[in-house]
């Protein structure tokens, strides 16, 4: 099992550790993930990410490379602009989820924890001789500051505005001494940055973070997984594995809008095929009454006709809800439809409502 | 952790306390310190009957869905209706506020048969 350089302060904090990805992360702290999620969207969360990897490309073949691998386009990002992307493979289904930095002269790909090999061993093999490639997981650090005031905790530490950073752009600042690529990006609904740094420092800039946050009135809590996937599953975000996966297409779990379907990108052809047939699922959100809906429960219709599956649920602390994610038939999946849940054997009462349940920072 | 000295425990990590004629029961702190955060709590119906040890409703936190186990043998009078509205009572107040149901026991024996606070605290410390 591995771990990140906080796993000790983790602990000493009391936390709750489970295997995640291979790594032994907190999932919750003594506050409890209700209210880690609640500090987080009234103030400023701290979330050790280190798990994430990240993959910097670059060589004189770099944009072209990039450009192929993965779904979104890439080649109008200006140095400093980041990008959601998804890479699939030539079935057309998702192997991994990613951010993308466009960094002068590199692009720099964040990679899930549970993706990592995989992901880097795929791009090796289609990489060609003039563009490298190089894991930078493991000397690379990464803390996500999240939530309606952590712009303003960055600005107050760090030698750069933070706050002129238009959204989903990055820039290289000094934070609390420590040198960082900062990316106003995040996966929580709210405003933020995600911080990219020499692993040696984690502990002085985690620690630093929390005490200039509290010492400034800004309220600053380190946020375990719970936390994290409730935050995410709010704001609509996918978690590859659940909303993705390789046995997903981008168009059932509703993410055509990051496939570039004016260039050509591996998996574009099976897209194209499954767009001309029709889906014959899609990725709908649910409201449930009478439960908490979880991964692997079925969904029926009226009629108790089994129609579909959850793959995430969970009681969403902001809108004060139980919610689900499901892949069902096209047919029952619009908004307003009645469905039922079954939850230990009993079916319970949902709704297909409008995802996502918490309308993100950036989309107000 | 803390362990309410009037009432007695299974190993399981329900609790049984006298009330008048009548037993409560809810889960212990240790109990609700191990599941976190609770979310959603479901009940039994008054009027039903069940056996010592035997499911009587679940508690869903954050991460799972866990049964509850009657301490003793009996039948339900009572259910705490505060729960619906808020199943976070459980984790602030365990043996107060957040009790679960209220029963009257068909075999008031068993009451012996429970672990007594300092067995139980023997018993949950060693987890």
């Amino acid at each position: 099992m591995n771990q990140t350089r906080l796993h000790e302060w983790h602990v000493a904090a009391g936390a709750k550790m489970a295997p995640f990805a291979g790594y032994d992360m907190p999932i919750s702290y003594p506050l409890g993930s209700v209210e880690e999620h609640l500090v987080t969207r009234r103030s400023v969360g701290l979330f050790d990410i280190d798990h994430m990897g990240q993959v910097e490309v670059s060589g004189p073949g770099a944009d072209g490379f990039v450009s192929g691998l993965v779904s979104a386009k890439v080649l109008d990002m200006k140095d400093g602009d980041a990008r959601y992307s998804l890479l699939l493979n030539e079935r057309g289904t998702v192997i991994d989820d990613l951010f993308i930095y466009r960094l002068p002269g590199s692009w720099w790909i964040v990679v899930n924890a549970s993706n990592r090999e995989e992901d880097v061993a795929w791009m090796n093999a289609r990489k060609p001789a003039d563009v490298t490639l190089v894991d930078r997981s493991d000397d690379t650090y990464m803390i996500a500051v999240q939530g309606p005031r952590a712009i303003e905790l960055l600005d107050a530490v760090s030698d750069a505005k933070i706050s002129a950073y238009p959204r989903f752009t990055s820039g290289r600042a000094t934070v609390l001494g420590v040198p960082c690529l900062v990316g106003r990006t995040g996966y929580t609904g709210e405003d933020g940055v995600e911080l990219f740094f020499p692993a040696d420092k984690a502990e002085a800039l985690w620690t630093g973070l929390l005490a200039e946050g509290n010492k400034r009135g800004i309220e600053t809590q380190a946020i375990g997984l719970a936390a994290r996937d409730s935050l995410r599953f709010e704001a609509g975000m996918p978690l590859h594995g659940h909303e993705l996966s390789q046995d997903i297409s981008p168009l059932e779990a509703g993410f055509k809008w990051a496939c570039d379907m004016e260039k050509d990108f591996t998996g574009k052809a099976a897209i194209e095929k499954l767009a001309a047939e029709g889906v014959q699922r899609k990725l709908v959100g649910l409201e449930v009454s009478g439960g908490v809906p979880r991964e692997g429960y079925e969904v029926q219709d009226q009629s108790g006709r089994t129609v579909g599956k959850i793959v995430a649920g969970m009681f969403c602390p902001t809108v004060k809800k139980f919610a689900a994610n499901a892949f069902v038939e096209p047919g029952v999946g619009k908004v307003g439809t009645t469905l039922a849940v079954t939850i230990r054997g009993k079916a319970v009462p949902a709704v297909v409502v409008k995802r996502p349940l918490y309308i993100p920072a950036y989309r107000r | 952790m803390s362990i309410d000295k009037n009432s007695r425990y299974r190993a399981s990590h329900e609790w049984a306390r006298k009330d008048g004629a009548r037993f409560v029961a809810g889960i212990s702190d240790h109990a609700q310190e191990a599941l976190g955060d609770i979310v959603f709590i479901e009940l039994p119906a008054i009027g039903k009957t069940f056996k010592q040890g035997e499911a009587f409703g679940v508690i869903e936190s954050v991460k799972a869905a866990s049964d509850v186990y009657l301490p003793m043998s009996g039948t339900i009078v009572a259910v705490n209706d505060a729960l619906a509205g808020d199943p976070a009572i459980v984790n602030k107040e365990p043996y107060t506020g957040g009790w679960l149901v209220a029963f009257e026991a068909t075999e008031p024996s068993e009451w012996d048969s429970l672990l007594t606070p300092e067995a139980y605290e023997a018993e949950s410390g060693k987890e």
